[in-house]
């Protein structure tokens, strides 16, 4: 008798155990006083995690100290970029400013890439007709010019056109990779501190507009599973390809309170007209200390004014030194 | 007898419905909003105002296009001012200042060049904007130039560094949204016609709900710098009722850049 309750007291025991360790990691989502679970808060994405695998990576994770190497490299790297001295110092000095990621607070994780899908973290195969379109975007870049011909054969970020940040999908844009998220009944709002790029995300089930509305953020529209976001985007203009993509794009968002301090963020890429298949990726937003500053990019854009009157002073230059010669 | 109860009867209720009257009329006037989920008044939705502030705060005749290819299409609708007292009260040399950008307008006027329209023009421009409220952060979004406001509720603090926006603390005061903002730069204008601040600018506004689908937008504008006192202007704002109304980007760096940058673009014979 006494064997069989000391039996039934260890099994009840475990038993316990166990239904507390399957419990435990499960986290309970704060709600937002309408009931939505609660996103609300400053968040960073800032990784040194690459998109794609590295070539001489085979396995999906990391070990931590691998992890923490990686990373160190990484970090090594970006500030050697900036060095004084080098070109890119010129721009800015990465370190002195805080910009570097290794002063941001890093949304770390374990994964050797982002993309978990396809399985080797690397893009799927471009399709024929991908390979069309990219052709035919290097053609227009050489119709453009040189970088300093024009304002328009600049990169996006130097126009301050649009970064990175504000996607979809969201990714690290180097640095100030920082959110603000508000809820209100109905919506998600998500401030990106670059170019203080807004999505306004409506829950209310609206529909897509016509195709004829094109936007350097497509139209995002958000549903809750459970206690996820699924935010669901289209009607792209296509002049900002993500990794290659075309106005076809279609990117679907996953954003899930995991812990005070994470939000998980999974989203897949469609776009037949570019990629075999779809991929997807797995990513973390890490909660930051507020506030955003507000990034007036295009107002202070005297970088882009003064490159290209320099570039115009070395075309007279040169203009000169050809005259002189023929004057010989 | 019986009569003399009655009349005492009636003569009461008479009375009753005099103080019933009397106290019902003197509370109408205060419009209750509908309740945020936290029991604050419930502002959001996608406003608009719809006048001719944008292009002059001050009461204004009809006008012809500053550019003439524009024809009637640019041409300026008249207007009767947001105003209070309907001139505002410049110190001299601004008064001077304002009527050399009003006559450089295009060369000068931010707007034009895509450059964040500052406060309180933000919320008359041409453009629709979003109120998301939540308890801590009231954002205003804006559609022109994607122009963002955060209003801090709860985690407030003075301005960490002026700014085209400005920094926003908020309060409820009743059924009014309150909100102060400083950290001014001194870059905006209020309007196309060249009135103007320093970075001394204080702007205090109330946005309060006058029926389902309008509020009243009140500014009380403070700047020691540029005006001898501290003046007023209100107007109505109006919900867009369609209901796919949604903020579109309207991202004008792109459409500015042959204006800003044209000249510079290096030249063929080169």
């Amino acid at each position: 008798m006494t064997s069989m309750k000391v039996t039934a007291t260890f099994v009840i025991f475990v038993t316990f155990a166990i239904f507390v360790r399957a419990q435990a990691p499960a986290y309970k989502v704060p709600r937002t006083p309408d009931g939505q679970p609660d996103l609300q808060g400053f968040w960073s994405n800032a990784t040194y995690t690459p998109l794609e695998r590295p070539d001489n990576v085979t396995k999906e994770f990391y070990t931590p100290e691998e992890a923490a190497a990686a990373e160190k490299a990484a970090a090594a790297r970006e500030s050697a970029e900036t060095e004084p001295g080098t070109v890119a110092d010129v721009h800015y000095d990465f370190t002195q400013f805080g910009l570097d990621r290794s002063q941001a607070t890093l949304a770390r994780s374990l994964r050797t890439s982002l993309i978990v899908d396809p399985k080797n973290g690397k893009l799927p195969p471009i399709t024929a007709e991908g390979k069309k379109i990219l052709a035919a975007r290097a053609e227009e870049a050489k119709r453009l010019g040189g970088r300093w011909d024009s304002a328009q054969s600049n990169q996006l970020d130097d126009r301050c056109i649009i970064m990175a940040g504000p996607g979809p999908p969201m990714m690290d844009a180097a640095y100030n990779s920082n959110y603000h998220i508000v809820q209100a009944p109905g919506y998600v709002m998500i401030l990106t501190e670059m170019i203080h790029d807004v999505r306004v995300i409506p829950l209310d089930g609206r529909p897509q507009p016509p195709a004829a509305v094109r936007q350097w953020m497509g139209v995002s529209r958000g549903r809750w599973e459970g206690d996820t976001l699924v935010v669901e985007t289209t009607n792209f203009n296509g002049k900002n390809p993500f990794r290659g993509s075309t106005e076809n794009m279609k990117v679907i968002e996953r954003l899930r309170r995991v812990a005070d301090d994470t939000i998980e963020y999974n989203f897949t890429v469609e776009d037949k007209s570019m990629w075999v298949q779809a991929w997807s990726v797995e990513a973390v937003m890490r909660k930051t200390a507020g506030p955003l500053f507000e990034h007036a990019c295009h107002e202070g854009n005297y970088g882009l004014y003064n490159t290209l009157v320099g570039a115009r002073l070395e075309d007279q230059k040169a203009a000169e030194g050809a005259a002189k010669k023929d004057s010989k | 007898m019986r009569n003399r109860f009655l009349t005492r009867v009636t003569v009461v209720a008479i009375g009753l419905c005099v103080a019933a009257v009397t106290l019902v009329t003197a509370q109408t006037p205060a419009y209750r909003a509908p309740r945020a989920p936290d029991g604050k008044p419930n502002l959001g939705g996608i406003w608009q105002a719809i006048n001719t502030a944008n292009w002059d705060i001050e009461a204004h005749s009809a006008a012809p296009s500053p550019v003439l290819e524009l024809g009637a299409a640019g041409a300026v609708p008249g207007g009767l001012g947001v105003v209070e007292g309907g001139t505002l009260p410049y110190r001299p040399e601004a008064l001077a200042k304002r009527n050399e950008n009003r006559a450089n307008r295009l060369k000068l006027d931010p707007e034009i060049k895509c450059y964040l329209p500052g406060v309180p023009r933000a919320t008359y421009m041409p453009f629709p904007f979003q109120i998301i409220q939540s308890q801590k952060h009231i954002m205003l979004i804006h559609e022109y130039a994607g122009a963002v406001r955060t209003i801090y509720m709860t985690d407030q603090t003075e301005a960490p560094a002026d700014s085209w926006m400005g920094w926003s603390n908020g309060r409820w005061e009743g059924e009014s949204l309150v909100v102060d903002t400083k950290g001014f730069n001194d870059l905006s204008w209020f309007d196309r016609s060249g009135n103007f601040h320093s970075d001394a600018l204080h702007v205090v506004e109330r946005f309060t709900p006058r029926s389902a689908d309008t509020l009243n937008y009140e500014v009380t504008v403070e700047d020691p710098k540029v005006f001898t006192r501290p003046w007023k202007m209100s107007m109505p704002l109006y919900r867009r009722v369609e209901p796919n109304a949604q903020i579109l980007e309207f991202r004008c760096v792109e459409f500015v850049e042959d204006l800003l940058y044209g000249h510079l673009r290096k030249q063929p014979s080169q």
